[in-house]
C-alpha cells in the first residue's frame, strides 16, 4: 500500500497539531522553580496559556517579550531583557527558558546569544537561561518538546561523577501518568532522575500557601548530573536523534541509551520493568505481577468487545505509536494511524506489528483533520482515540472518541488519565471498551431495524440514530 | 428595599450616576514599577487617572491576546465565510472553533483553515501558496466571502494580501477580503479594528453608492457587538421583535454574506460590545449616516434600559408601552428566583477581569442586582471613558486595574477578601487555586448570559460557585473567600 503522506499542499483543514513553542512550554514547567518567557508578541504566550491551562486545569504562567512594531524592526533585545528583569522580580526563578516564536525567528533573534549578553550585563554568571529557537513554522509541538528538553540538558549537564541513578527522560504525558511511572521505579527500588517531572506542578493540590510557581518538578542539579548516570531510558522511539536528550546525553557523555517506546501495555511495560530489573540486578517486586496479572484478567474480560472496533488513532506520534500498540494487543487493530508531524517513522514502526491483523491501515503523517475524517469514512473506522480535537470526528462522523493525549480541553480532568503502567494500561482499556460498549448499545436497536425490518408500509421509526 | 430593587429593574431611572468623593490610596509594594500608573484606588479623586490603551510591558504575563485574536473573534461567527488564516499553524490551531457562536444555517465558520506556512515560505514568501490556497477552498466550499486572515510573520516578510485577495476575488467572482492583523501591530483592540475594516469593505454598496435614508425600513436596526454566543442574538432579537423593532442583521453571531450586505438599509445600529464594534458604529454613522446607540442586555437593569432607549429612540408611544409591558412581564417572571439567590448572596464580593470595559460596567450593576458589590474591576482592553465609568460606579476603596496580570489578580483577590471572580479560562484555575469562585464569561460559554433568561443564568451560576459546599471541605487550604474569618491567614 502507497504511504500517504503531505496530503494537503496549500491548505491545512482543521490542524492536527499545534505549533513548537507550545510544546517547549511544557518541560519548563517540569523543572523545580523554573518560568519560561516566549520571545515573540504577546499573543503567542497568551493562547498557549489558555490551551495549557484548560487541559490541566492548573494556573500557567507564562513570560512574552510582548514584541511591538518597534521592536520587531529594531531588535527585540530590550524587550526581552525587559522580560527577564520583570519575570525574576515577581517570580524568583532559579531557571528561565527563553523560547522564540515565528516572529523573532523571522527577525533573526539569536536569544541564545542574547541570552548571554543578559547574563554578563546582570553580573548572573551561573544563572541558567535555556535558549530554545521554537519557530512555530519549524516543527510541531512535538518537536518543540523535545528540542526543549534537549536544550536543557545541553544548558545544564556537566560531567560528573559516576552515581549509579538511571536518567528518565519521558514524553508528553500526563501529571498522573509520570506519578505512575515514579510509584513503579520506586517500586524497583531505583534511584531516578525523571525528565521532566510535571506530575506536583502541573496536578498540584489546593494548599496554602499558594505560590506563583507550584512546588515539585525535576531539580535543576539532578539535570546537571545526569551524565553521571549509568543509564539513561528514554520513552522516544519515534524521537529523532538531533532533538534527542538521551541521544545526547550518550554521545556527548557516554550514559547508554535504552529508547523505549512509551510504558503501555503489557510487551511495553514488561520491557521497562524488565530493563529496570536488568539494570538494577533487581527483582520484579509482587505487587507489579499482581497488577499486570489484572491487566490480563482485564484484557481477557474485554477482547471480544475489542474485536469489533475499528478505530483511527491520532496525535503526538510517540503516543500514536504507544496507543496503537496497546490496543492491537487486545485485537483492537486500526483503521487509521495520524498525526501532524512530519516524519514521525509510524509506518516503519508499527507495520511489523500489525502486519498479521489482516485488515487495512492508513497511515497519515503531516495530516489535518479533513484528511482524517474522510479516512475515517472510507475505512469504516468506529471508534478514535486522540485528543479533543477529535471531537470534531464525533459530531461530523458519530464516531465516539476516547480522549487521550494533549490537549483535552473540552473535559476536566486532562492531568488525571492514567494510561501507563500495567495499572495504566487496565484503565485506559476499560476506557476503550466501555466507549465501545456505550456506542453499540446506543445504536444497535435503530441499526437492526434499518438492516433487517422489512414490513410493507410502516412507518419508519423516529428514533434512528447514527 | 425589595421594592426599590425592582424598581432598579423596571428602568424608571437608567441614567442614573454615582459622584463619590473619598481619599485616595494606591498600593505599590510587589508591583512592577511600570505598571502602577495603570492600578488604582477608587476614592476621592473626581476623575479617572488610570493610564489604558497602552501596550503590555514585557515579562508582565499579560492576560490579553494579539492583534490577530481580537479580528478572529470578531469575525469568526459570519457563518458561511471561509476563514483563511495566512500563517503558521500555530495561529490556525488555537483558534479552531474558538467560540461558542451558534448559526441557523451554514457551519462552515466552524473550520480552521491554514495555508501552514513553512520554512521555505517564509524565506521565498507565501503569496503563491495563499494563492493556491483560496483557489482549493473556493472549489471545494463554494463560498462566496472569504477572509483571509495576516498572522505575524506574514506582516514580517511582507506578503501583499491585498494584491492576492484582489486577484482571487476577481477570478472566482466573490469576495476575498484581507484582515491586516499582523499579532505585533497593537493590541486585540487593533484586532477588532481590522475585522471592521474588513466588514465594512464587505456591507459598501457597490460603487460605494449611499442607501437613501428614507427607503430604508423604518423600524430596523443593526445589532453590533453580539456573536451569538449560546444563541443570545436569537434571545434579543425575540425581544425587539415583540416591541416592534426588526434586527436587519447582528454583527457578527449568526451572520451570513448576504445579510451582511444589507447593514447599510438599517436607521439604527444597537451596540452590546463596544470594544468591538464603536469603530465601525462610528464609521458607519459618517458613511451611511446610521446613528448608533450604546445598549447592554447583561443583567436585568441594563436589559430594561436598554429596551427603553430605543424605544424611546424611535420615539413610539405603542412601542414604549410594549417595551414597558415585556419588562414588567419579564422581570415579575424572574423575579422569585433572583429574590432567592440575592438573599443567599447578599454581602459577598467579587472581583471583576474581563476582557472589555463595557462588559465590566454591566457586571458591576448586575452583581448589585444579586446583592454582590464589586471589589476588584479590571479588563483587558478597556478605554478611558470605559474606565471613567467604572471609576464613576464602583465603590470607594475598590481596585481598578488595567491590562492585569496573575501576580496582581492573585493579590488583590485575596487582599480584597474577594468570594468570586468573573473572568476567561486562563483566570479560573488561579481562582479555584485560591478558593475563590469563578464565573465564566469567557467566548466559548454554552449557556447565554444575556436578557433576562441570562440574568436567571448569571444568578444561578454565582449562586451555585459562591454557594458550593465544596468550600467547606476546601477552606482550611483555600485563599481569598475565607481569607478575612481564616485566622491562619497571614496578614498582608
Amino acid at each position: 500500500m502507497p504511504r500517504k503522506t503531505a496530503n494537503y499542499r496549500n491548505v491545512n483543514e482543521n490542524p492536527c497539531n499545534m505549533c513548537m513553542p507550545m510544546g517547549g512550554i511544557l518541560p519548563f514547567k517540569g523543572i523545580e522553580e523554573a518560568m519560561v518567557i516566549i520571545h515573540g508578541s504577546q499573543g503567542c504566550s497568551t493562547y498557549m496559556r489558555r490551551h495549557i491551562a484548560e487541559h490541566f486545569n492548573e494556573p500557567i504562567d507564562v513570560g512574552s517579550s510582548s514584541l511591538n512594531e518597534k521592536g520587531t524592526i529594531y531588535g527585540g533585545s530590550q524587550n526581552l531583557f525587559q522580560a527577564l528583569d520583570n519575570i525574576r522580580k515577581v517570580y524568583n526563578p532559579r531557571l528561565i527558558g527563553i523560547l522564540t516564536s515565528c516572529l523573532a525567528e523571522t527577525i533573526g533573534e539569536d536569544v541564545e546569544g542574547m541570552a548571554r549578553d543578559y547574563r554578563k550585563k546582570q553580573g548572573l554568571d551561573n544563572f541558567p537561561l535555556v535558549g530554545v529557537p521554537t519557530p512555530g513554522y519549524g516543527g510541531t509541538h512535538s518537536e518543540g518538546y523535545w528540542l526543549a528538553l534537549k536544550k536543557m540538558v545541553a544548558a545544564l549537564a556537566r560531567p560528573t561523577e559516576k552515581h549509579g541513578g538511571i536518567n528518565v527522560i519521558v514524553p508528553n504525558l500526563s501529571p498522573a501518568d509520570m506519578r505512575e511511572i515514579k510509584r513503579i521505579l520506586e517500586l524497583m527500588d531505583v534511584k531516578y532522575k525523571l525528565l521532566p517531572d510535571i506530575s506536583e506542578t502541573l496536578d498540584r493540590p489546593i494548599a496554602r500557601p499558594y505560590t506563583k510557581i507550584p512546588p515539585g518538578g525535576t531539580r535543576v542539579e539532578a539535570i546537571r548530573c545526569m551524565p553521571g548516570a549509568v543509564a539513561t531510558i528514554q520513552f522516544g522511539i519515534t524521537v529523532e536523534d538531533n532533538v534527542s536528550p538521551g541521544h545526547y546525553l550518550q554521545s556527548e557523555f557516554g550514559v547508554p541509551l535504552y529508547n523505549l517506546p512509551v510504558p503501555m501495555g503489557v510487551e511495553a511495560t514488561d520491557m521497562f520493568v524488565g530493563l529496570l530489573a536488568e539494570i538494577t540486578g533487581g527483582s520484579v517486586p509482587g505487587v507489579l505481577k499482581l497488577e499486570r496479572g489484572r491487566l490480563l484478567d482485564c484484557m481477557v474480560d474485554s477482547h471480544k468487545y475489542n474485536a469489533q472496533g475499528r478505530g483511527a488513532v491520532f496525535g503526538d506520534p510517540e503516543l500514536v505509536c504507544a496507543v496503537v500498540r496497546t490496543c492491537a494487543e487486545n485485537g483492537l487493530y486500526p483503521a487509521v494511524v495520524a498525526t501532524g508531524s512530519g516524519n514521525s517513522g509510524m509506518k516503519e514502526l508499527l507495520d511489523p506489528l500489525l502486519a498479521e491483523c489482516g485488515q487495512n491501515v492508513d497511515y497519515l503523517d503531516e495530516t489535518d483533520f479533513m484528511r482524517v475524517r474522510t479516512s475515517c469514512r472510507e475505512n469504516g473506522v468506529n471508534m478514535a482515540i486522540g485528543h479533543s480535537d477529535g471531537k470534531f470526528l464525533t459530531e461530523s462522523e458519530g464516531i465516539p472518541l476516547v480522549r487521550m493525549g494533549f490537549p483535552i480541553h473540552d473535559r476536566v480532568g486532562g492531568q488525571r488519565l492514567l494510561s501507563v503502567g500495567y495499572t495504566g494500561t487496565t484503565n485506559f482499556l476499560d476506557r476503550v471498551t466501555n466507549t465501545l460498549l456505550e456506542h453499540k448499545h446506543k445504536n444497535y436497536r435503530a441499526t437492526m431495524y434499518r438492516e433487517f425490518y422489512r414490513e410493507a408500509g410502516v412507518k419508519k421509526r423516529g428514533c434512528e440514530i447514527r | 428595599m425589595q421594592l426599590m430593587k425592582i424598581s432598579n429593574w423596571l428602568c424608571e431611572d437608567f441614567f442614573r450616576r454615582d459622584v463619590i468623593n473619598v481619599s485616595t490610596a494606591v498600593p505599590n509594594d510587589n508591583l512592577i514599577m511600570e505598571r502602577q500608573s495603570s492600578i488604582q484606588v477608587k476614592g476621592g479623586q473626581r476623575k479617572n487617572q488610570l493610564k489604558c490603551d497602552v501596550e503590555s510591558i514585557a515579562g508582565c504575563v499579560s492576560q490579553r491576546a494579539c492583534v490577530y485574536c481580537g479580528a478572529r473573534v470578531v469575525l469568526n461567527p459570519v457563518t458561511d465565510a471561509i476563514h483563511l488564516v495566512h500563517g503558521p499553524i500555530g495561529c490556525a490551531s488555537y483558534t479552531w472553533d474558538i467560540r461558542g457562536s451558534l448559526s441557523s444555517g451554514s457551519e462552515l465558520y466552524r473550520n480552521s483553515f491554514c495555508t501552514d506556512l513553512k520554512e521555505n515560505d517564509i524565506i521565498f514568501g507565501g503569496e503563491k501558496k495563499l494563492a493556491r490556497a483560496i483557489d482549493e477552498l473556493v472549489e471545494k466550499y463554494e463560498s462566496e466571502l472569504v477572509f483571509v486572515y495576516s498572522t505575524c510573520v506574514v506582516g514580517v516578510i511582507g506578503d501583499d494580501l491585498e494584491a492576492v485577495c484582489k486577484t482571487a476575488a476577481h477570478k472566482h467572482g466573490i469576495q476575498v477580503l484581507p484582515v491586516q492583523s499582523s499579532g505585533f501591530i497593537g493590541n486585540k483592540s487593533a484586532g477588532y479594528r481590522a475585522a471592521c475594516d474588513a466588514l465594512l469593505r464587505l456591507i459598501e454598496p457597490p460603487g460605494g453608492a449611499r442607501p437613501i435614508n428614507s427607503r430604508r425600513p423604518v423600524k430596523s436596526v443593526n445589532y453590533l457587538g453580539d456573536f451569538n454566543l449560546a444563541g443570545e442574538a436569537w434571545i434579543i432579537k425575540d425581544y425587539l421583535k415583540r416591541i416592534g423593532v426588526e434586527v436587519n442583521v447582528v454583527f457578527t453571531g449568526d451572520s451570513n454574506y448576504r445579510d451582511l450586505k444589507k447593514a447599510p438599509e438599517a436607521s439604527l445600529n444597537i451596540m452590546q460590545c463596544a470594544g468591538s464594534m464603536s469603530y465601525m458604529a462610528r464609521r458607519m454613522e459618517e458613511l451611511y449616516s446610521i446613528p448608533s446607540l450604546q445598549i447592554s442586555f447583561l443583567g436585568l437593569e441594563d436589559t430594561a434600559a436598554s429596551l427603553c432607549k430605543i424605544a424611546d429612540f424611535f420615539g413610539e408611544p405603542e412601542m414604549m408601552r410594549r417595551a414597558k409591558e415585556l419588562i414588567k412581564e419579564e422581570t415579575i417572571a424572574v423575579q422569585p428566583e433572583m429574590e432567592r439567590y440575592h438573599e443567599k448572596l447578599a454581602g459577598k464580593k467579587a472581583a471583576i477581569y474581563v476582557g472589555g470595559g463595557f462588559k465590566a460596567i454591566s457586571l458591576i450593576k448586575q452583581f448589585r442586582e444579586i446583592g454582590i458589590n464589586v471589589v476588584m474591576v479590571g479588563t483587558q482592553t478597556g478605554q478611558e471613558e470605559e474606565y471613567q465609568t467604572l471609576h464613576d460606579i464602583s465603590d470607594d476603596g475598590t481596585v481598578i486595574l488595567d491590562d492585569a496580570n496573575p501576580s496582581e489578580l492573585e493579590r488583590f483577590m485575596t487582599e480584597k477578601g474577594a468570594h468570586l471572580l468573573v473572568g476567561g479560562v486562563k483566570e479560573r484555575p488561579l481562582a479555584y487555586k485560591l478558593g475563590v469562585a469563578f464565573i465564566d464569561h469567557n467566548h466559548d460559554r454554552k449557556h447565554p448570559l444575556s436578557g433576562y433568561v441570562g440574568a436567571v443564568n448569571f444568578a444561578r451560576e454565582v449562586y451555585s460557585t459562591v454557594c458550593s459546599p465544596v468550600w467547606k471541605y476546601a477552606r482550611e487550604t483555600g485563599g481569598g473567600l475565607y481569607a478575612a474569618e481564616n485566622s491562619e491567614l497571614p496578614e498582608r
